[in-house]
């Protein structure tokens, strides 16, 4: 901003843009992510045997769509500054009642149309209680996480349903015609390209960014907190019980304690591809990086022998130094174009 | 936010009374639906309480998972939270029965001492990590839960710590009782009270209030917010570190796994204590009522005809209402508060 003392006083000036276009299109949390992926894939390619077999993209896909999935509504929830704990449990729900109606007789499509249907109630529910009763949504999501985990524990006890049709069950695991990109990202595509105009391209999505940034401010310039919210907690919902479904298909099974710990999975590529904890910041294609970075890293490492627990130490520390060089990085810019401005007060998990 | 705001400035006394009452209500409700499940539980089975283990389980059960949430207690009220205890008691767990194993000259409390001390170091780095570099703790601790866990895991491989490989000195503290109470009981009770005494009556344990209340306010007054932060990640670690031995002692046997999910139990126990996850609210008391609570409904479920597998549902429901609660509590509190104003003036 001082370099523009002496020029036109009346333009309002953002200062990030006052540099030239390639530094603000590379110079990012994304494109580092990006990189990084970029960097890992070629390292294990050379490095690890195996790796570069088209079998391992096919599994690495397979294993990391329910977290690709469910990423795309977190990054909005998370960037509105709230968060959902509950997509986890979420998951484990909508994979035993998928089970629990088979088991009953309905035919599977009936089945996952239910799935679904308490999918979105479920997240109607969290919206409701963040919205409406205007409770924080970490606490609110703590409790959804161990109410929906509960009810599917509790419906199917320690039994499995394991009779699924035998079309979708091979569904689930087959690869498109030619290629070994497994189906499922077909509608992983579909939502992708639907969340991306959503929050990128839409008066809705500039919203979640004003929310993120100051809910008052967005209030006052006639953006619907509540309402929006509410649509993103059941979006929430409807896709992680579709990840769900997609779950017991793959591994033609539904257990009450499915996919548990997914949430924070989910959370650490949100966070890891660049979104802030504190909201209004971040962009899908670095949360997608980040989640198949993820996957790689865990992926490679299996193929190396390495015990794959290793990946628990990757991804924590990946997570960590991330928001660290992120926020040392910040605080450094910040210091370095206004000497003497006050630190920002210690951090919080508010939400 | 707050229920209690830091400066009371109503000079109706009659007001300020109730208020308080209020806040200590808040706790006498989660006793009295502690109350009522030991009640009905011993109704259907006289022995849920009458009996030497049922009496034993009653107290014992709940002390381990008492200690984490008084330490989750404290950093929850600092507007941080840690979700790294549960890793954290897993490591420090395996370290007790390790240090049996591979040192077993060591006398038993330098053994329980470096426990503590391991369960501090983890806290510490947490707290490092948030106060200076300035980082949502619920992202760090979500890193360090991993971190610690996968550290855990490559230690122990797949082997793990048997009954038979610690001091049977040690298993007697896990399960021996003083006075028909267990020494565990007694030990988390008496950090408990240490705890609860700190928070309420130091200077120390009122600036963790301060600083949860109003984290900006708390810095210009000139609280020293980065070295409570990390004071309340050091006891927080060091509480999970104690609850690791205990784990070892009480259940004998430790494998990689050993905690894991226990943060989830512990910050519900804090939230269905009355402890307020935006920070500044609630009590210690509050969080181990809560702990206890939980542990024990766990326990009185199939007592209760009601298979244990819903357990995490109830669970799930008392986190839930208790924050409804302490909304529709706060919500009143203020109306009546500005009631108050505006009669004065």
């Amino acid at each position: 901003m001082t370099t523009m003392t002496g020029t036109t006083q009346a333009t309002r000036v953002i200062p990030g843009h006052a540099k030239p276009l390639w530094r603000r299109m590379l110079l990012t949390r994304e494109s580092a992510i990006i990189g990084l992926l970029v960097l890992v894939v070629v390292v294990a390619s050379v490095t690890v045997r195996g790796f570069g077999q088209p079998i391992t993209l096919t599994y690495l896909l397979l294993d990391i769509a329910p977290i690709l999935l469910i990423a795309l509504p977190m990054t909005l929830i998370m960037v509105t500054g709230e968060i959902d704990l509950s997509v986890g449990s979420m998951v484990g729900l909508s994979s035993v009642v998928t089970g629990v109606a088979v088991q009953a007789g309905i035919p599977f499509e009936a089945a996952a149309l239910i799935a679904l249907l308490v999918g979105v109630v479920g997240g109607a529910f969290n919206g409701f209680l963040v919205t409406v009763v205007g409770l924080p949504s970490l606490a609110v999501t703590i409790g959804t996480l161990a109410l929906f985990r509960g009810l599917a524990v509790g419906l199917l006890g320690t039994t499995a349903v394991t009779d699924f049709p035998e079309t979708w069950t091979a569904l689930a695991k087959a690869r498109i015609a030619g290629t070994t990109i497994p189906y499922i990202m077909v509608p992983f595509l579909i939502l992708l390209v639907v969340f991306v105009i959503l929050l990128h391209f839409t008066p809705f999505g500039r919203g979640i960014y004003a929310i993120g940034l100051s809910k008052d401010a967005a209030r006052f310039s006639g953006v619907d907190v509540e309402r929006m919210k509410f649509i993103l907690f059941v979006l929430a919902g409807l896709v992680a019980a579709f990840a769900g479904i997609f779950y017991t298909l793959r591994f033609g099974s539904a257990r009450g304690d499915n996919a548990t710990g997914l949430e924070l999975q989910v959370i650490a590529a949100v966070v890891l591809g660049g979104v802030s904890v504190f909201g209004g910041r971040g962009a899908l294609h670095g949360v997608v990086a980040a989640a198949v970075l993820i996957g790689v890293i865990s992926s490679a490492l299996r193929l190396a022998n390495i015990t794959s627990d290793v990946i628990n130490i990757v991804t924590g520390v990946l997570l960590v130094l991330s928001v660290v060089a992120a926020s040392v990085l910040n605080r450094l810019q910040q210091s370095r174009r206004r000497p003497g401005r006050p630190p920002r007060v210690a951090a919080s998990t508010a939400t | 936010m707050t229920t209690t705001p830091p400066t009371t400035r109503i000079p109706v006394s009659g007001l300020t009374k109730r208020i308080s009452a209020l806040g200590r209500a808040r706790e006498l409700g989660i006793l009295v639906a502690l109350a009522i499940v030991v009640v009905a539980a011993t109704i259907k089975n006289p022995a849920f309480l009458f009996s030497n283990d049922g009496w034993r389980d009653l107290l014992l059960t709940p002390s381990i998972l008492m200690l984490v949430a008084v330490g989750q207690a404290i950093v929850i009220i600092t507007r941080n939270v840690d979700l790294s205890v549960g890793s954290v008691i897993g490591l420090t767990a395996y370290l007790t029965g390790r240090l049996f194993i591979d040192m077993p000259w060591l006398p038993i409390p330098v053994v329980v001492l470096l426990a503590v001390l391991l369960g501090a170091v983890l806290g510490l780095i947490n707290g490092a990590l948030v106060a200076f570099a300035r980082v949502p703790a619920m992202v760090i601790t979500l890193g360090t839960l991993y971190a610690y866990r996968g550290i855990n895991v490559l230690w122990a491989g797949s082997t793990r710590v048997n009954a038979s490989d610690m001091p049977r000195e040690f298993l007697a503290v896990g399960t021996g009782s003083i006075l028909w109470i267990p020494i565990l009981t007694i030990v988390a009770l008496v950090v408990l009270a240490a705890a609860a005494w700190y928070m309420r009556n130091t200077r120390g344990g009122r600036e963790y209030y301060a600083i949860g209340s109003d984290p900006a306010a708390a810095e210009l007054y000139g609280l020293r917010v980065t070295r409570r932060v990390l004071t309340a990640f050091v006891l927080s670690g060091a509480l999970a570190g104690l609850a690791g031995v205990f784990y070892a002692a009480r259940y004998g046997s430790v494998s990689s796994q050993a905690g894991a999910g226990w943060e989830l139990d512990a910050v519900g126990a804090a939230v269905i204590g009355g402890v307020a996850i935006t920070g500044g609210v609630g009590s210690v008391w509050g969080a181990a009522i809560g702990a206890v609570l939980l542990m024990t409904i766990n326990r009185a479920l199939p007592i209760l005809g009601i298979p244990d597998f819903w357990q995490r549902a109830v669970v799930g429901v008392l986190i839930i209402g208790a924050i409804v609660l302490d909304r529709v509590l706060a919500v009143r509190q203020r109306r009546r508060l500005i009631e108050a104003r505006d009669d004065e003036s």
